[in-house]
């Protein structure tokens, strides 16, 4: 027998051991929380069977699906705002150079590394001294300030996104484009957006699933009309882990793991078309 | 036209006129200056002094979409995302050709560089030959006035270059376009060039039918970038109107040209002499040298051993040096199966060249 590879990790039993203790840590108390979720029983710590009762019910709670309503608008919004400006910024630094492009490059790319409890506390100022946002303005408009710290903390990822697809793009191309008869802005539509097609939609999933399961920053910029879902979640658990919490969990689960792995397939897919 | 970078000077106050028709090329090294020019032509970049005038009509600040110029660009740029037929519609397109007109253009175009039926394919289903022309019937369907080649055949191998080469010349013949090419392969410029400018940090170095660059450089620079050559340093002696006579130190040897060079006595000259244009003979101890053509006895002969040989099939390649030590260049051809065997390593030889062989150089 061959000496065991040391990263061998099927083989050697330390490195099956930490594998195993991540996937309890990690995914465990997830397996509880769905499982919970069709439990038949208001205790949420014994299994009585199995139900759907508790997903019914989130039917039937105004208030939770009003804050569904509020997240899907907040995010659709912010996707498409994050991925117009993330795609302008990703071209600009990709295209111009200029004094300060490193500066301007690393200032784009901070909302990244901000902790987001600071962002939270920064867009609660801002919105409470620079720009107060008019109360009882009507429906899509009153979620204007959740919108606004949305597209600051998320289009920098669309623009590193953008950034990285835009390195493997033949600037021939354009320029033949232009050489065609095309002028400036009909050559970035009709070749540099075809090429960045694939990073637009991984793009796009991302910026949803960002905007969509974001909690703090949404909680200091909220106001009481404006509850998001993870933010009436988090309510809900005030008065304790109910059935019903683990199933809007649930719900809120499946959605993130679904848009991000789609983000992933079509960034692999992209990446398998680019070696020829 | 002059083009500056920053402090760099890419095109250095260079004049052309290029005629209607004419297949020319920009010839030589990277970082010559050639591919901005190309550039400039294309309108993708502005002269920082100078004018572009196609037809009479002034072009120097019209972008590159508004000017009767289109280009085949290095790597083809061929639109990936986009049929072949698209691609060759898409310049059609922009200007406004009605679809019917456009579809008829386009096969038009597709049977002048023979893709018929490759109309639906994807750029990732065509071989690099085949992209190239793609790239081509782009740019030719538009019918421009100039077409800008930026080394067209620089990304295929060698058989498919050579193919390419006579179809690309075969193809500028029928459309009559005056073609402009950037190439830094001289063999390339010689075979498909009506004429030839050769660039060098930016200035035109001679501007001549490939031909009269071959045998008439006008400069040491121009010799040695086109194809290879035997250079030695010598001072005219005598300096008639129908022959000349040159002292070479270099080869110890005095040479003998059929006509008069116009050298003042005191001013170094080069005599250059091409590999082929050197013959190799037998040397025995006690025997005459040889004599050369057109010359009398006792010039252009230096007696020299063979160092080193390379047999490259159609030809054989002898490094040979002079007892001066210089080492010499003669490519003889194999012109039967045997001519190979005629001379071998450090055997004594005679090298020689006929009186109008040589071009003497004064820079």
């Amino acid at each position: 027998m061959s000496a065991p590879d040391l990263l061998d990790y099927s083989r050697r039993w330390p490195l099956r051991l930490v594998l195993a203790s991540v996937g309890l840590f990690l995914y465990l108390p997830l397996l509880v929380l769905v499982a919970m979720s069709f439990n038949d029983s208001r205790q949420t710590t014994v299994w009585r069977g199995f139900t759907l009762d508790w997903y019914a019910r989130l039917g039937g709670n105004l208030e939770l699906l009003a804050a569904l309503g509020n997240s899907l608008a907040i995010a659709a919004l912010a996707t498409l705002l994050s991925l117009l400006l993330g795609t302008l910024a990703a071209i600009a630094l990709w295209r111009f150079r200029f004094p300060g492009l490193g500066l301007v490059s690393a200032a784009f790319a901070l909302p990244i590394v901000v902790p987001e409890i600071c962002m939270g506390v920064a867009m609660l100022i801002f919105f409470a001294r620079i720009l107060p946002w008019p109360a009882g303005l009507p429906w899509p408009l009153s979620l204007g300030p959740i919108v606004i710290a949305h597209v600051a903390f998320i289009f920098p990822f669309v623009a590193v996104i953008v950034r990285a697809r835009l390195e493997s793009f033949n600037r021939e191309t354009e320029e033949a484009a232009r050489d065609l008869g095309a002028g400036p802005w009909r050559a970035l539509l009709d070749v540099v957006v075809p090429h960045l097609k694939p990073s637009l939609v991984a793009g796009a999933l991302l910026a949803f699933t960002l905007s969509l399961d974001d909690f703090v920053i949404t909680f200091f910029t909220a106001g009481p009309d404006t509850v998001t879902f993870p933010v009436k979640v988090y309510s809900m658990v005030r008065f304790g882990v109910t059935p019903e919490v683990n199933a809007v969990s649930t719900v809120l689960l499946v959605l993130t793991v679904a848009l991000t792995a789609l983000a992933l397939r079509v960034q692999a897919l992209a990446g398998e078309k680019l070696a020829p | 036209m002059t083009k500056r970078f920053g402090p760099v000077v890419a095109v250095d106050d260079v004049s052309l006129a290029i005629a209607e028709g004419e297949f020319f090329a920009l010839l030589g090294p990277s970082g010559c200056g050639k591919t901005t020019l190309l550039r400039m032509l294309a309108g993708f970049e502005t002269p920082t002094k100078g004018r572009i005038l196609i037809d009479g009509e002034d072009y120097t600040r019209t972008p590159p979409n508004r000017r009767p110029v289109n280009m085949v660009f290095q790597s083809y740029a061929v639109f990936p995302h986009m049929t072949v037929s698209e691609n060759i519609a898409y310049g059609l397109k922009m200007d406004g050709v009605r679809a019917a007109e456009r579809r008829e253009r386009v096969a038009e175009a597709l049977a002048l560089v023979q893709l018929e039926g490759l109309g639906d394919r994807r750029p990732d289903q065509l071989s690099g030959g085949q992209r190239q022309r793609v790239a081509l019937a782009r740019a030719l369907v538009k019918r421009p006035r100039v077409v800008l080649l930026d080394e067209p055949l620089s990304a295929l191998d060698a058989k498919l270059r050579e193919e390419l080469r006579f179809e690309l010349s075969r193809l500028q013949d029928r459309v009559g376009i005056t073609f402009v090419m950037v190439t830094h392969d001289q063999d390339e410029a010689l075979a498909l060039a009506t004429r030839c400018a050769v660039m060098h940090k930016g200035s035109l170095v001679q501007v001549a039918t490939p031909a009269d660059l071959y045998e008439f450089p006008s400069s040491r620079l121009v010799a040695d970038f086109i194809g290879s050559v035997n250079l030695f340093e010598g001072r005219v002696r005598v300096d008639e109107s129908d022959h000349a006579i040159i002292d070479l130190p270099e080869a110890g040897i005095t040479a003998w040209l059929d006509h008069g060079t116009g050298a003042s006595e005191t001013v170094q000259i080069w005599l250059a002499i091409r590999p082929e244009k050197m013959e190799l003979h037998k040397r025995e101890n006690g025997a005459a040298p040889p004599v050369m053509e057109g010359t009398p006895e006792g010039y252009n002969v230096m007696p020299g051993t063979i160092a080193d040989i390379a047999y490259l099939g159609s030809e054989s390649v002898y490094e040979v040096r002079l007892e001066t030590g210089k080492m010499v260049r003669v490519i003889r051809p194999n012109l039967t199966r045997w001519d190979q065997e005629d001379f071998t390593w450090d055997e004594p030889v005679w090298l020689g060249w006929h009186a109008e062989a040589a071009a003497v150089l004064l820079q």
